[in-house]
């Protein structure tokens, strides 16, 4: 059984380490801090936390504001409520300014489970991608996530970080290190590609592994930077293999597979298939179970794999 | 207040023992579930018990009635609480309740109008619900319907804009067919509204934003009976009721538990909440 862990955990751990290293770090909560692991920031360092209630637009305002005096901001609540309610204030006052808030809010996708469809967002990295300079995230597992929150606190500007609630799979360990806007390849194969984020990246090694069997060589490419794209690393692989998959716990518009296949179209023409939330909504269930009901399982990319080649 | 009525007294009785039902429900609903709300669900039972089982003129077996009452749950995390008393009243059968928040289920986590009977509109974002009764209590007024419409907010949820921006329109458009309900446990996820973002003063809040407001005590019944009874005479405004609650009520280990906002029970906690409900006289 491999071991799992939730990508929202390393919220709470990169904050403390980050609350060490950066005495201007400031972290917002909108009466979440428990679920987001934020709570973990506010314990050791009450004084640069601030619960805003149940005011997720305030937050993010507020935040702004904060990044003017030379804060570097980090806010929480759930990745629907934060990217979502206060979309046009990330938009407005955040984006188009480049102020440094990072936007890092957890519970994203349709493995929130029981809460179902108005807490499951399919559509957050559509809305934080279309914002321009808006630098958009996607971690793999417990340590990428861990990683990157540290990372972005390099960058000035605005940065879009997806968490997720269910535990996933550990991929990496403490020795990974996240460079922002570098895709990286963790399979090399010549009859396929898989571009795959967030969870996907788990399922698409299985799929691979179950496909190597099958004798089709597939090439897994973890994606988490979803903006800017790593475009050398997609054409070239999408150059080698011809065939591209993309997969992602998101809707299939304006997620990562649009970003590859409106790169692709441009660039590189080569037949895509893109596996997603087929612009449904979500709905209650378990994790697993709904991964099922909506097609995003390893052998939901496998058969997509095979249609792909037959084609 | 006047001495009640032997009436009132069998009325408060009656409510009472549907209020210990939907409670008994709603524990054994979310302990089937394995996840949801119980705590918001617990301190909204007498308020939701006295709305459909006296106060709402609705029709379960003709839920698209036009002329029916309407209530939001505007805090949608306590969707048990609406269950219940949506079963209870017949909209959908009961054992339909032990199916909560599974992938088949129609009884979604937050409350689904495309998939519930009886249920007015999809609410689980906080905030919004309470604009949408205010739109449908427009809307019945442009129709010129006699139906009302009573919505149920959290005191966390107060803290969203969206609640003030909903109030000062209901105000202004003088709407005096919406009846709003304040849960008002001073509890939200994160601890005590108090403590949070206070809200307090709230009754003088309501009162500055232009709405007719009465102060109760959520849990008794008479008082909830009295104060949708005087909201109904009140003209050119809308009435909010300041219910003072208590997060959890009836279940000793769950009243003023902040873990208990939303945490379903152990199966032993279960056993032992129901006993507690049980003990408290009949279920109704
Ligand atoms: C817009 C939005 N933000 C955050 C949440 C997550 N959430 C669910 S319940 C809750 C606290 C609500 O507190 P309150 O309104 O006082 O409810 P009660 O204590 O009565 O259950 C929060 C923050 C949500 N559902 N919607």
């Amino acid at each position: 059984m491999a071991y799992k862990r939730a990508t929202r955990e390393a919220y709470g751990d990169a904050l403390l380490e980050l609350g060490r290293e950066y005495p201007d770090l400031v972290v917002l909560e909108a009466d979440l801090a428990k679920s987001t692991t934020t709570i973990k920031f506010k314990e050791e360092f009450p004084d640069r936390f601030f619960d805003c209630g149940v005011a997720e637009q305030n937050m993010m305002a507020m935040a702004a504001g904060l990044a003017t005096t030379g804060k570097v901001c980090y806010t929480g609540s759930f990745a629907m409520f934060a990217t979502g309610r206060a979309f046009e204030q990330i938009r407005n006052i955040v984006s188009y300014p480049r102020l440094n808030v990072k936007i890092c809010p957890t519970h994203a996708g349709i493995t929130v489970g029981a809460d179902g469809a108005s807490h499951q967002t399919l559509e957050d990295i559509a809305l934080m991608r279309v914002i321009p300079g808006m630098m958009v995230i996607v971690p793999a597992d417990y340590y990428e996530a861990k990683k990157a929150i540290k990372k972005v606190a390099e960058i000035e500007g605005p940065v879009f970080i997806r968490l997720g609630k269910a535990p996933v799979p550990v991929l990496f360990d403490d020795t990974y290190e996240f460079v922002p806007g570098r895709a990286v390849n963790l399979r090399e194969g010549s009859n396929v590609t898989i571009c795959a984020t967030g969870i996907m990246v788990d399922s698409s090694l299985k799929a691979a592994d179950n496909l190597a069997q099958q004798g089709i060589s597939v090439e897994v490419i973890n994606i988490s930077t979803i903006k800017p794209l790593d475009e050398g690393a997609i054409i070239g692989s999408a150059s080698k293999t011809g065939r591209v998959i993309v997969a992602e716990e998101h809707s299939i518009i304006g997620g990562l597979g649009s970003a590859v296949a409106e790169l692709l179209s441009d660039k590189y023409p080569v037949p895509v298939t893109r596996i997603g939330i087929n612009d449904l909504f979500g709905r209650s269930g378990g994790p697993a179970e709904l991964l099922e009901y909506y097609g995003l399982t390893d052998e939901d990319i496998s058969q997509a794999a095979k249609s792909l080649l037959d084609k | 207040m006047a001495t009640p009525t032997v009436d009132k007294q069998a009325t408060i009785a009656y409510l009472e023992a549907k209020a210990r039902s939907i409670r008994w429900d709603v524990i054994k609903m979310i302990g089937t579930a394995g996840s949801g709300h119980p705590g918001g669900s617990l301190s909204a039972a007498d308020i939701v018990a006295t709305l459909y089982f006296h106060e709402l003129d609705h029709r379960p077996d003709d839920p698209g009635w036009p002329d029916r009452d309407r209530f939001v749950l505007s805090k949608g995390h306590a969707a048990p609480v609406l269950y219940a008393a949506l079963a209870e009243s017949g909209y959908f059968p009961r054992e339909d309740l032990w199916t909560l928040r599974k992938i088949d289920s129609h009884l979604q986590g937050h409350p689904d109008m495309r998939k519930t009977p009886g249920v007015e509109i999809s609410t689980g974002s906080l905030g919004m619900g309470f604009s949408a009764a205010v739109g449908m209590a427009l809307g019945l007024r442009i129709d010129k319907r006699q139906s009302r419409v009573y919505t149920l907010i959290g005191d966390g949820e107060s803290q969203e804009g969206i609640i003030w921006e909903a109030s000062m329109f209901a105000a202004q458009q003088k709407l005096d067919n919406i009846v709003g309900v304040l849960d008002y446990n001073n509890m939200q996820i994160d601890g005590l509204v108090s403590e949070i973002v206070d809200i307090y003063p709230a009754t003088s809040k309501w009162s500055a934003f232009g709405w007719h407001v009465i102060e109760i005590d959520g849990h008794k019944i008479g008082e909830i009976l009295d104060a949708f009874r005087a909201a109904r005479v009140v003209k050119g405004r809308p009435t909010m009721i300041i219910a003072n609650t208590i997060k959890g009520k009836c279940v000793s280990f769950m009243e003023k538990a902040v873990d208990f906002h939303g945490k379903a029970p152990t199966s032993e906690e279960v056993d032992r909440a129901l006993v507690e409900i049980e003990a408290l006289g009949p279920l109704g």
